[in-house]
């Protein structure tokens, strides 16, 4: 299936390539080059590219493109999904994925991914089982293994790679036994000129974080499961269950991990938090243009906006533009024609805003489009769609762990067009 | 030096620069290098002199930068010698390094790689599975021809191996190799069929890959995994089950016929196909007419549902793809919404998506219809993004929602994005001949975007104007001369040859303006581009055709024009056109007919969608992606006509079979109905060992055969440690052994056990949270009874004519009463059963193992228990060679039968080799009914295990013998429950408890007078010592003195009720009251026991 792998960095050097089969010669990435070059934006390259022998499947992360080499007839979104669970699982064993912390760490990199494909067809994925074979690096192991002359090398087969749970390591030991989850919402809209909302949707996903010992088997309910239009389970989940009596039972991974993601049925209204009041203008014929923002929260339910972000890629023909924020600061790049300002804190009483005028090319026509707006934004403590917890339980271990669950709403794709 | 330079021919001068570098970073000894080349032989010189060393961190540091090496694609050939050296060193780090370097460059060294393959072949024998597995994985992956027969020889021998991981491994290594010598092929095919038998889900999806690769052709060795397959995919890895589900569809869409019914076109070919079949079924079964779905087809789809929820994507994709090619129409809408979840997922991942998407739009409108939102375009989109998106909506439009994707395109259009903006506008254009009704509004909103400001845009409408105007009979006057009034604002040469096109076209419906822009161009022609100037030729030729009064001087300026053009495509226009327009002599009968040439009425383009013809690929492939055949695509074949023989799907006995079986085998070849016979129970009669055999008339064998028979007919449902299956066997066993009364007795205690099970399921779930599992378990197990009870109604019937035809009336009863418990997966569409199959075999063994066996402190109604529960010797590890086990009463009700007592038995394997097969053999005595726990495949050394079973006692202390049975010995054990174990509390107010014990008075009443141990006086521990040794509930008195417990027995279910009266100090009065009179002495020298006691 995956032939080769390569990664390229921005600049288009390859600074690690990795074969499992016969060794394909580098420049096969001449035509993923190519397509680069031909794209005007980094995301822009296509992510299936066909060259005469091989197929190039890529993926962009963290400024790092991902392309595998393929051979022959294979689902793209295998090859996708798998790239993405590769980098996925650096950023686990590594913090960040960088292409400084993958050639700092290339041995590791590298016996990740020999664990993980096996003639190019996927071995171990689970981040539990990776763990228990090559053990991630920290500081304090490097030393001691510098002295002891041990190994970040697992000498025996994960347990969890034979049993039915594999995605659990055994043995697990805490002396603080805690469970946390996160019900993280995202809000995608747009919005149009007049105000009016055209497309609203919730996704919200529920991240864990659990160390527990033994093998504690979990159960989550929620008040008002019928909310959930859609879900898609992280493989603990016991389906079954959730299908019978909308109650997620499971055995947990040990650490982090994404137990369910989910979709809140569009039937539903969904509440904007924010509301933004703008006045764009550019007038024929002069070289300026009016710019005019002011931002407000709205059915927020008592709870702060926070980490407001606003951005807009203003018109190619405007030059600079002379702004002043009610509160936080704002930048603007004349290059990448890109306004952001960093609002911060929503005050009820004070609401932000940011005015002034841009000057635009003289001789230039007006621009014809408006900008849109895109904005980010936190709501601690809220769920935008209710979605409530009702009770966690665990059984089959004796000991009372400490529980929490956190809610957030954030923005996802939140767009204005003005 | 020698070195040096071959790796410099080798690696290039540049990588020998990267490399000196490399040198200078991590090597401190090489600071002072100038020289690069010197630096660099130097490095290599002592990374060899590390390796060599005896130090293992010298070796370990020298192989982690060599992999350096490898990573950034520099060549480290050269130190091959030295590093093979170190393939058998013991720490494993290095080894593991090692392995990296020799599959990198075991090709190009491939004498010196001959040495390490004793090491491996070494390593093939260690006891540590992942050393077995990961040499076979470098062998395998060594590719030199020399060691093929080798390499044939592991795999063979590592695809018996035990460990399931080391299987998976050699399903992995047989692609290798078929690669590195396709002659293998044949010898592989035989490994292959053998891993295909696995039932372990770890090896299912790598054999599935290997499958793929090697014969995918070989369809036939999948008919026997088919039905086994289905059934584990579920519990398979994600990337198993991708390659598993894209098998099946392959293989489904050749063995079964089309469910897509007439009158829904799908695809002119296929509806073709199925207008065949459908004759052709005719002769097969009397009323072919309504489709029946083969319900092996029906299994596929059941089993791949739930999969629509999987995290990963790709599996997600491919049940999708699945049943849009295998499902009946109405059906398929299922993966709409998660479809359109993965949306949300990567960039990449939405491009895939989004591509699927559209294609499948094209066909089914409905599909998507609802989600039309989400394909809404955002400014931050990546341009393919965007692209893809608009082609959706444009599909997506009809009558009813056109005026919002209109809308919605006028933001677009003026995006800053131009090309997307140019593809809005194409968009508009296909909504404009797709919707009759909204033609005009589109054109005029078209010609609006003429004044734009940007001119691929104002191009881009011009060239979809000129389209429509085409296909628009109807007279567009003004449109073409509002054109013509701003052709000279119109740069882009494209559109201003497209508007002289118009000009020329429609010539005589402006006849005063044609002439005028003739005029111009005439003026302008030398400087147009060439495209330009065609179209100004053509126009000037059909204006002479047409208006030759006003234009004949025009047309022969630009033709003289042309004529000298440095074009010679535009001197051969003109040359060509002067023929055909201007009479003269030479000219012979082809300019009579120049009007008819150039006025001809044109056809009108087509405006269509990208992936019109994008379905000629299986979605979700890379060759649908990419629209172009991928190499190794293996097409979809059509449905067949008829579908092939179902039987095939039959598993057959894979161990020795059974003579019995055999003859049921030969009758089953007989009937043509038997396709619902598996030869499953060979297996279980094996497992079952001789008992049955002893009693084996032809009767007993074939209703055993007849009971399996609806089984899922795969023989792993009966090993995968479903309950219901195992359940059901161990029923089969039985009725099939024993009499035709006990079987009645069986039939009616049983309903009365499923009536009693309900009920324990609703007071369960009435308890406390804290044992949820517990009775969500028992919910599940019930819910699971009464669903394939209903589908007994389905399969029954078909079954039922079967097997009446040659068993005596008898052998029915017991057939019926298995199918009501058994998960059927075989019933033909029985939509109620396709909840019940959601839950995996394994995923209720591993919920019975935790739910069950791991809750210790046990719930009851009303009742503490107390303590750790007491744990009996089973069997001692001395007498079990290795083998040891202890049991327990958890003292809970057993779940699949409340008239058996709950015991859980621990199996502790002390040896020092893994323990397989472990499960329970033979019992006696006869009257003991016992519910087995599932087969444990394999014990590890020290590994223990706990299981749960079931003893019907029949109130009685009788003990119960069975044997315990690994893969190589048998173990005669035997159980003897204490009396007070036969109990299950009832909770009883004080007055009924009065009223009951008045009922058993008499010779139902036995009691004692004791001097208790004055430690055991107050009441709470009075009780406690009670509820310890009797598992009773007690009753709530108003004296201190008096305390009264209630129980029933488990078996029959007779009160049992006990009476501690304190008397004096130390003195008690103990009262037994039951009608099970054995049960009250026995009882009563306990608990005088247990209270005397200190």
């Amino acid at each position: 299936m995956i032939h080769s792998l390569f990664l390229v960095n921005a600049s288009g050097d390859i600074f690690l390539e990795k074969h499992w089969k016969s060794v394909v010669s580098r420049s096969v990435c001449d035509y993923f080059f190519e397509a680069q070059e031909r794209a005007t934006e980094p995301e822009n390259v296509p992510p299936v590219i066909p060259t005469p022998h091989h197929y190039l499947i890529s993926v962009l992360r963290h400024r790092i493109y991902f392309v595998a080499v393929i051979q022959s007839e294979v689902p793209p979104l295998f090859v996708i999904e798998f790239l993405h669970r590769v980098v996925d699982t650096f950023q686990d064993y590594f913090g960040v994925c960088t292409e400084a912390a993958i050639k700092d760490n290339v041995v590791v990199v590298y016996e990740l991914l020999e664990e993980m494909l096996d003639n190019g067809f996927p071995l171990a994925t689970e981040s539990n089982i990776l763990k228990e074979l090559i053990k991630p690096p920290t500081i304090l192991r490097t030393m001691v293994n510098t002295i002891t002359g041990s190994t970040n090398v697992g000498e025996q087969l994960p347990t969890g790679q034979l049993s039915v749970v594999p995605w659990r390591r055994t043995g697990v030991k805490y002396t603080n036994n805690e469970a946390y989850f996160d019900v993280v919402e995202e809000i995608d809209v747009i919005i149009d000129k007049s105000g009016s909302t055209i497309t609203a949707e919730i996704q919200g996903v529920i991240d864990a974080c659990v160390k527990l010992t033994g093998m504690p088997d979990l159960t989550l309910s929620f008040m008002n499961p019928r909310l959930l239009d859609d879900v898609s389970f992280h493989p603990c989940v016991r389906f079954k269950r959730w299908e019978a009596e909308r109650i997620l039972s499971f055995i947990p991974p040990d650490g982090n991990f994404r137990l369910l993601s989910y979709h809140v049925s569009s039937q539903n209204l969904v509440a904007i938090p924010v509301y933004v009041k703008h006045n764009i203008t550019f007038r024929e014929g002069s070289s300026q243009g009016r710019f005019d923002l002011t931002l407000g929260p709205k059915q927020t339910m008592g709870k702060g906006v926070e980490a407001v972000l606003v951005s807009s890629q203003l018109p190619r023909g405007v030059l600079n533009a002379n702004l002043s924020a009610s509160q936080g600061t704002y930048t603007f790049d004349p290059v990448t024609k890109m306004l952001t300002w960093d609002v911060g804190k929503i005050n009820p009483q004070k609401l932000p805003s940011l005015k002034g005028s841009m000057s635009l090319q003289t001789g230039a026509s007006k621009p014809d489009e408006n900008p849109s707006i895109n904005i980010q934004f936190k709501i601690q403590q809220m769920a935008i769609s209710g979605l409530k917890v009702n009770r966690l339980d665990m059984y089959g271990e004796k000991y009372k762990p400490f529980k929490g669950i956190k809610y957030m709403t954030k923005a996802g794709k939140f767009q204005v067009r003005t | 030096m020698s070195t040096n330079t071959s790796y410099n021919d080798q690696g290039g001068a540049e990588a020998a620069v990267e490399v000196g570098q490399e040198g200078t970073l991590t090597s401190s000894g090489t600071g002072a290098g100038f020289g690069l080349f010197s630096t660099d032989f130097k490095k290599n010189d002592d990374l060899k002199e590390m390796l060599e060393s005896n130090k293992e961190s010298l070796k370990l540091e020298a192989m982690k930068r060599i992999v350096g090496l490898i990573a950034k694609g520099k060549n480290a050939s050269e130190l091959f010698p030295a590093v093979v050296k170190n393939v058998a060193n013991k720490n494993i780090e290095l080894k593991k390094l090692v392995y990296v370097y020799l599959v990198r460059y075991a090709e190009e060294q491939q004498d010196l790689a001959l040495l390490s393959i004793s090491t491996f072949q070494r390593a093939l024998k260690d006891p540590n599975q992942l050393i077995r597995a990961s040499a076979l994985r470098v062998l395998s992956s060594i590719r030199v021809p020399i060691i093929v027969p080798i390499m044939m020889l592991a795999i063979k021998e590592s695809a018996s191996d035990m460990s399931p991981y080391v299987r998976k491994t050699s399903a992995h290594a047989i692609q290798k190799l078929y690669s590195l010598d396709p002659d293998q092929r044949e010898h592989l095919i035989e490994v292959i069929e053998k891993l295909l038998k696995d039932k372990s889900t770890l090896v299912a999806g790598s054999v599935v890959m290997a499958f793929e690769e090697v014969c995918p052709d070989r369809i036939d060795l999948i008919h026997k995994n088919y039905r086994k397959l289905c059934n584990l995919l579920v519990d398979v890895e994600e990337w198993g089950q991708v390659v598993i589900i894209c098998m099946l569809t392959r293989y489904a869409r050749t063995q079964f016929t089309s469910p897509w019914q007439e009158g829904v076109s799908f695809d002119e070919n296929n509806e073709k196909a199925f207008y065949d079949s459908d004759s052709e079924e005719k002769r097969d079964r009397t009323e072919a007419k309504p489709y029946m779905m083969d319900p092996d087809h029906r299994l596929l789809l059941r089993n791949t549902k739930p999969l629509l929820q999987s995290r990963n994507t790709a599996v997600v994709m491919a049940v999708a793809q699945l049943y849009w090619h295998l499902a009946p129409t109405h059906e398929v809408s299922t993966v709409t919404k998660s479809l359109v979840r993965l949306l949300r997922s990567h960039r990449e991942v939405q491009y895939v998506v989004l591509q699927n998407i559209a294609t499948m739009s094209i066909q089914r409108k409905g599909m998507f219809e609802p989600y039309m939102k989400s394909f809404y375009v955002r400014s931050t989109d990546a341009t393919h993004i965007k692209t893809l998106k608009l082609e959706i909506l444009t599909n997506l439009a009809n009558e009813a929602n056109i005026s919002t994707i209109l809308r919605e395109f006028q933001t677009y259009v003026k995006s800053q994005d131009k090309a997307f903006a140019a593809a809005t506008i194409q968009a508009i254009g296909r909504c404009a001949t797709n919707i009759s009704e909204v033609t005009d509004t589109c054109l005029n909103g078209l010609v609006l975007l003429l004044s734009n400001r940007d001119e691929t845009v104002v191009a881009e409408s011009v060239v979809v104007i000129k389209k429509l105007l085409q296909t628009q009979p109807t007279q567009h006057s003004d449109i073409i001369k509002h054109m013509a009034k701003l052709f000279d604002k119109i740069t882009v040469a494209m559109a201003r040859a497209s508007i002289l096109w118009l000009i020329g076209e429609y010539c005589e419906r402006v006849p005063k303006i044609a002439p005028d822009v003739l005029r111009k161009m005439a003026k302008s022609f030398t400087s147009e581009e060439d495209i330009v100037k065609l179209q100004i030729v053509n126009l000037a030729a059909k204006l002479y055709l047409t208006n030759s009064k006003q234009t004949k001087l025009l047309t022969q300026y630009i033709l003289n024009l042309g004529k000298y053009d440095q074009n010679y495509d535009i001197r051969d226009r003109t040359r060509f056109i002067r023929q055909l327009i201007v009479p003269n002599e030479k000219s012979g009968a082809l300019s009579r007919y120049a009007r008819r040439i150039l006025l001809a009425p044109k056809p009108a383009p087509l405006l269509q969608s990208a992936f019109k013809d994008r379905d000629r690929f299986q979605l979700g492939t890379l060759s649908h992606s990419l629209n172009l055949k991928a190499s190794g695509y293996q097409e979809l074949s059509d449905w067949p006509a008829v579908a092939p023989d179902q039987s095939v799907r039959n598993v057959e006995v894979i161990e020795p079979v059974h003579e019995t079986v055999a003859s049921v085998k030969k009758s089953k070849a007989a009937k043509s109905e038997d396709k619902f016979y598996s030869d499953s129970e060979g297996e279980q009669e094996d497992r079952k060992g001789s008992r049955n055999s002893s009693s084996s008339s032809n009767d007993s064998s074939s209703s055993s055969s007849s009971s399996s028979s609806e089984g899922s007919g795969s023989e792993e449902s009966e090993e995968e440690t479903s309950d219901e299956s195992a359940k059901s066997s161990s029923q089969s066993e039985k009725s099939s052994s024993e009499s035709e009364a006990d079987q009645k007795k069986e039939k009616n205690k049983k309903n009365a056990n499923s009536k009693a099970k309900s009920k324990a399921v609703d007071s369960e779930s009435e308890e406390e949270n804290n044992n949820g599992p517990m009775a969500s378990s028992s919910s599940e197990e019930g819910s699971s009874a009464s669903e394939s009870s209903a589908s007994d109604s389905d399969s029954g019937t078909e079954q039922k004519k079967s097997s009446s035809k040659s068993k005596p009336k008898v052998q029915e009863r017991p057939r019926k009463e298995v199918s009501l418990l058994d998960l059927d997966d075989v019933t033909p569409s029985a939509p109620t059963t396709s909840k019940a199959s959601v839950y995996s075999p394994s995923l209720l063994s591993d919920l019975e193992g935790l739910s069950l066996s791991s809750v210790s402190s046990p719930m009851q109604v009303n009742v503490q228990t107390f303590g750790p529960v007491k744990s009996h010797e089973l069997l001692h590890h001395m007498s079990g060679k290795g083998l040891s086990a202890r049991y327990h009463f958890p003292r809970q009700p057993f779940l699949y039968q409340p008239s058996m007592v709950h015991l859980q038995v621990t199996l502790t394997n002390t040896s020092d080799h893994p323990l397989e097969g472990l499960h329970v053999g033979d019992h006696s005595p006869a009257s003991i009914t016992l519910h087995r726990f599932n087969t444990v495949d394999r014990l590890e050394p020290q590994a223990s295990v706990t299981v749960s079973m079931g003893i019907d006692f029949n109130d009685s202390t009788q003990a119960a013998n069975f044997q315990l049975c690994t893969k190589e010995a048998e173990f005669s054990v035997s159980i003897q429950p204490a009396v007070g174990e036969l109990l299950l509390p009832t909770s009883l107010t004080q007055p009924d408890f009065e009223k009951e014990q008045g009922k058993l008075q008499g010779m139902n009443e036995t009691s004692a007078t004791i001097t208790m141990a004055a430690s055991h006086c107050s009441s709470a521990v009075l009780s406690k010592r009670v509820l310890s040794m009797a598992h009773l509930g007690e009753v709530i008195t108003g004296h201190d003195s008096i305390h009264r417990f209630a129980g029933r027995t488990v078996s029959s279910g007779a009160l049992v009720l006990v009476t501690v009266e304190q008397r004096e100090a130390t003195g008690a009065t103990i009262t037994v009251n039951t009608d099970k009179t054995v049960m009250a002495s026995m009882l009563l020298r306990d608990l005088k026991q247990a209270l005397a006691s200190a």
